[in-house]
């Protein structure tokens, strides 16, 4: 484990040494590539923050038992409902849709539920949609969503009964 | 930017006013997560930084721009499932390859694997549900996507041509 931090560590100032020789010397192969990490880094600064403190928030705030009941084993397609309504409303795509899903399953929601959220989050939040449609037209962006929404849902189904019966745990402490 | 910002502090404020024990609680819980998780997306944005740089838009909608649309479809995947671009970028560049002429399957495999197949997310969805299942949902999305695809070119008429 020690190692392969310091290989990393080491990677990384590569990385960053190779992008400030670029600058100085005017490579511009180099250039473009830190144009590209600082606009993506920019682009998650304005979200990720706010993402994780509103995770913080449904922590403390959402009882465990009021995740169970509607998002739990019991809940049935009411449960899958639920969901997507929640990915649909949520910015932020996949990168904010795992650390939600992983919150939202130590609350005590089931697997097959995290997994059409985090499926839902790709693709049908509601602002997203409507941008794309504007670009695609309204019939490319319902055909997609219609034949993706019901597959995503019956494919999570699966997964998560596959991965209950063997007793599939998510790691902790994440 | 300013607006997530505006209402996430206006909610941050709200549960203050009713709870501050439990908003500083919050607070911590979402620092640690952060912190947690940040040293992965570092790595992350690195790899985006050099994959945008290897697959810029001009070469993606060179190559799809093809007229074998089967191949472009498979190619059109493949770009979706690698490269990582957020919608506001991804749906003009879809709208401006419209223009051109690239059938619908081809944008709709596309922007399907941009929305669901994370190869450059791979190491965050890994950080929080493993490596298997990571992979098995990873390749389930992009049968899925396939799938949208081959849809989109029948009700477009695009696939018995």
């Amino acid at each position: 484990m020690k190692k392969n931090v310091k290989l990393k560590i080491a990677a990384v100032s590569i990385y960053f040494l190779f992008l400030i020789i670029s600058f100085i010397f005017g490579y511009n192969s180099g250039r473009e590539i830190a144009f590209n990490l600082i606009s993506f880094l920019l682009y998650m600064l304005k979200i990720l923050p706010c993402a994780f403190i509103l995770i913080g928030l449904f922590e403390v705030w959402v009882k465990k038992e009021v995740i169970e009941k509607h998002l739990g084993k019991e809940s049935g397609i009411r449960g899958y409902l639920w969901v997507i309504l929640i990915a649909g409303t949520i910015a932020g795509g996949l990168l904010v849709a795992f650390p939600v899903a992983y919150s939202l399953y130590n609350k005590g929601a089931k697997l097959s539920i995290i997994f059409t959220y985090i499926g839902a989050a790709a693709i049908c939040r509601i602002p997203m949609t409507l941008y794309e449609a504007s670009f695609m037209g309204v019939k490319f962006t319902a055909i997609r969503l219609l034949v993706s929404l019901p597959l995503v849902i019956i494919t999570s189904k699966l997964l998560g009964e596959y991965l209950t019966k063997r007793n599939y745990k998510i790691a902790e402490g994440r | 930017m300013y607006y997530t910002y505006a209402i996430t502090g206006l909610i941050l404020l709200i549960s203050f006013i009713i709870n501050k024990e439990k908003t500083i609680k919050a607070i911590k819980i979402a620092t640690v997560k952060f912190k947690k998780i940040f040293p992965t997306f570092i790595t992350m944005l690195i790899f985006v930084s050099i994959i945008l740089f290897l697959f810029p838009d001009e070469l993606i909608s060179n190559y799809l721009g093809n007229n074998r649309k089967y191949i472009s479809v498979l190619l059109a995947s493949f770009f979706g499932s690698i490269t990582l671009m957020p919608g506001f970028v991804a749906f003009p560049l879809c709208g401006l390859l419209l223009s051109k002429g690239i059938p619908y399957m081809v944008l709709s495999a596309f922007t399907t694997t941009l929305m669901m197949v994370g190869i450059i997310t791979f190491p965050i969805e890994k950080e929080y549900f493993g490596v298997k299942v990571t992979v098995i949902r990873n390749v389930i999305s992009f049968f899925i996507a396939l799938i949208v695809a081959v849809i989109t070119g029948i009700f477009f008429g695009e696939i018995f041509q």
